[in-house]
């Protein structure tokens, strides 16, 4: 019995921390408090994670001083609140990101969270956000199956699902009439790789019916070595050879390709590979297709039009900062929070001027399109909940001049050129030929 | 010795259950997590009762998790006692298959051995596009006997029934231990020759410690997916199961409760370190693993001990 005593005794001690460690500050009512999700370690931590919310952070403070931003951003934080941050790391899976989830809300208790790189957690936090009634935006992840396979009413994606990546890298090939009698892929062994490969070939199927699959090339996630790989593309001689590899993969492939001289022997596209310019420089062989996930990146910068005053604000923000230029993952952090700013203004006029419940953000975001350095950003799908966006594809150029890779004829594409119309899933539209695509 | 085991689980049940109603929604949630993952990391400590530790409890944790979910979403069954005891069977199947040929194996070939199965699992189910690959699939949240509770009294229910499936498990594994075959299994640890010079099956009193492990790693699995509503193949991930390991270690073989104080004790330090120093929660959740182990070499367990030594 005095064993049993002290087990309790101990039980107790837990719970009463527990208790003790609750109570979060009370919301105040000048403040809006989001909880970010990114990774801060980990393999997607350098390539998307930390710059994300560089970029974040970055954007977060410049609204906070308020006025440094062209109109429509030019009000003081969200909707004249200051905004609150709670930084949380994405690294440890699924599992601890409910979790973590349950405890930005419930203990934290912030008004909105961004976050989630992680196709993974992208599906597993939906149901959970919609259970707490807590609004939510999916930033940067890139399976179209949240919202072809579930319907959320806290849940936005405010960028653009995988497929167009895939869709317009096919159609950059058909619109500089490049000639595709064979091609092959190498794609990490997961289900963004695995994903990307079907996108690719099914719109290739599409656009060159006759093109040759010479080999699919399946190499783990985080392989870092692609000796083997790149013997048996330099074998099979494809013209193209398209990956959708990121991070240390991406860069491992591209050094050991570019060695052994197979992006003289090949083409490569990559469907996602400009975040690996910052790191690689000069080492990054020209020629190569390139998209960034969106007019993202370089694209952007090389885009000019109306969106140029803000996207050079944040671009010189940024690179004054942190001393390299913003990748994509930036940029969908921006069009996130350039998002969540809109919805709050939104929701804020209609209201009355007081902080926005999750049921009024939830109804301002529905279907609402606003501008971003990336784009002009629609939530025109799963009734207003999925966002489409442009997307540019262009060719690396090393400038030895000023020590600067650049894009050259780079082509931008639509929204909805290169994303599914509305009802329509990824795959269907895809093998039925892109029914409802406009380009122009 | 039995009524007093008898009287300290219903305390305990009714002090857990109490949390039902005091705990906030976020706390209730990590330690029913905790519990959960409490289960698996029991089943660990049977085993390392007989000096061998299982580096591949992912695999029945994962397996408890994909049978539910694929029982739930293909035949539309959500109850949750039905749903746990297809997990349990499932994984008593696996593990009566594998128990014998694990059980002639000791030391670091029996944790590689279990890893191994464990990350076959996770290699297999990643290459199964049309379950989702490493993404995973989606769980509806349960029923309780024709009952669709939402909002707080779903998770309280959740919470009770880990409660009350982790202190009758724990009951259950106490009163094992205890039998002649649980001491065999302390003797084993000590001495394995001479168990099996008593005329005891070292093999045998192993395979039972490894099934034990089985079934109870698939209803901690089971109820993890359905608390979580998410399941995907990082359950069976060798990370994973490290982790079940070093709660099982945090705790010590001496006690049961210890291991359900260690599991929710891990979470809270995580889920404090990660908001706290999200860019260096590894860090903080590594000084605090190292510090215990050096304080408490024989777990948390050895506390119980000690205090115990003190009063007599």
């Amino acid at each position: 019995m005095k064993t049993t005593n002290s087990k309790i005794g101990g039980l107790l001690a837990t719970m009463t921390l527990a208790v003790g460690l609750s109570g979060p500050a009370a919301a105040e009512e000048d403040t809006f408090k989001i909880g970010v999700i990114t990774f801060l370690s980990g393999q997607a931590a350098e390539s998307f994670g930390v710059p994300a919310w560089n970029g974040g952070k970055l954007l977060v403070d410049m609204l906070n001083e308020g006025g440094k931003l062209p109109a429509p951003y030019d009000q003081k934080g969200f909707g004249g609140m200051n905004i609150e941050v709670v930084v949380v790391d994405e690294a440890g899976g699924a599992t601890k990101q409910v979790q973590e989830f349950r405890n930005l809300v419930q203990r934290e208790e912030v008004d909105a969270v961004v976050g989630y790189v992680s196709s993974g957690d992208c599906l597993a936090i939906p149901p959970v956000a919609d259970e707490l009634k807590a609004f939510t935006i999916l930033y940067d992840c890139g399976t179209p199956r949240v919202f072809e396979d579930g319907s959320y009413e806290y849940v936005f994606r405010t960028a653009a699902h995988a497929t167009m990546d895939n869709v317009s890298l096919a159609r950059y090939l058909k619109s500089r009439n490049f000639d595709v009698p064979s091609f092959a892929g190498l794609n990490q062994d997961y289900a963004w790789g695995q994903d990307s490969w079907a996108d690719f070939t099914g719109a290739m199927n599409q656009l060159y019916p006759d093109a040759e699959v010479k080999t699919a090339l399946f190499p783990k996630f985080g392989a870092g070595q692609y000796g083997t790989e790149i013997s048996a593309l330099l074998r099979e001689k494809p013209a193209l050879v398209h990956s959708s590899n990121w991070g240390g993969d991406l860069q491992g492939f591209l050094i050991q390709a570019t060695a052994r001289g197979l992006h003289k022997r090949s083409q490569l596209a990559l469907a996602a590979g400009d975040h690996v310019i910052p790191q690689l420089q000069d080492k990054m062989p020209d020629g190569i297709f390139l998209g960034a996930r969106g007019v993202n990146g370089l694209a952007a910068y090389a885009r000019g039009g109306e969106l140029e005053e803000l996207t050079n604000t944040m671009w010189e923000a940024y690179e004054a900062e942190y001393d390299t230029f913003p990748v994509q993952a930036p940029f969908r952090m921006w069009q996130a929070i350039f998002g969540l700013k809109t919805a709050i203004e939104k929701a804020m006029a209609e209201n009355g001027g007081t902080k926005p419940t999750s049921e009024e953000l939830a109804a301002a975001m529905q279907g609402l399109s606003w501008d971003a350095p990336s784009g002009h950003i629609e939530m025109a799908l799963a009734n207003g909940h999925q966002a489409i966006q442009p997307n540019a594809i262009g060719t690396t150029k090393w400038n030895a001049e000023t020590g600067k890779m650049e894009l050259v004829d780079v082509e931008y594409y639509d929204a909805r050129c290169v994303n599914p119309p509305d009802g329509m899933k990824s795959q269907e539209w895809i093998a039925q030929g892109f029914p409802g695509a406009q380009c122009d | 010795m039995q009524s007093n085991l008898i009287i300290s689980a219903i305390v305990a049940l009714v002090a857990l259950a109490a949390g039902a109603v005091i705990l906030p929604d976020w706390a209730m949630f990590l330690f029913a997590m905790a519990l959960a993952k409490g289960l698996v990391c029991l089943g660990i400590v049977g085993m390392m009762r007989g000096g061998v530790v299982s580096f591949g409890q992912g695999l029945y944790y994962c397996l408890g998790a994909y049978t539910a979910t694929l029982v739930a979403n293909n035949f539309g069954i959500s109850d949750i006692f039905l749903l746990t005891f297809l997990s349990a069977l499932v994984c008593l199947l696996v593990g009566i298959a594998f128990g014998p040929l694990l059980s002639n194996y000791r030391g670091i070939f029996f944790a590689m051995l279990s890893l191994a199965l464990s990350m076959v699992l996770y290699g297999s189910l990643s290459k199964m596009s049309f379950i989702g690959g490493t993404d995973g699939l989606n769980i509806a949240a349960p029923t309780f006997l024709g009952w669709a509770p939402e909002g707080r009294p779903l998770q309280a229910a959740l919470y009770i029934y880990v409660v009350t499936i982790s202190v009758i498990a724990g009951t259950l594994m106490r009163i094992y231990f205890d039998s002649e075959r649980g001491l065999l299994t302390l003797a084993t640890r000590d001495n394995e020759l001479r168990v099996e010079y008593l005329g005891a099956s070292v093999r045998n009193i192993m395979t039972y410690n490894y099934v034990f492990g089985a079934v109870l790693g698939g209803i901690g699995g089971t109820i993890a997916a359905l608390a979580l509503g998410h399941v995907d193949p990082e359950f069976a991930f060798w990370t994973t199961s490290g982790e079940f390991v070093f709660v099982a270690i945090l705790a010590g073989y001496l006690s049961v409760p210890a291991v359900f104080v260690s599991a929710i004790i891990l979470e809270l330090v995580r889920s404090f370190s990660n908001l706290y120093f999200p860019n260096t929660w590894q860090l903080a959740l590594g000084i605090f693993l190292l510090a215990v182990i050096i304080a408490l070499p024989n777990g948390l367990g050895s506390l119980v001990r000690r205090w115990k030594g003190n009063k007599a």
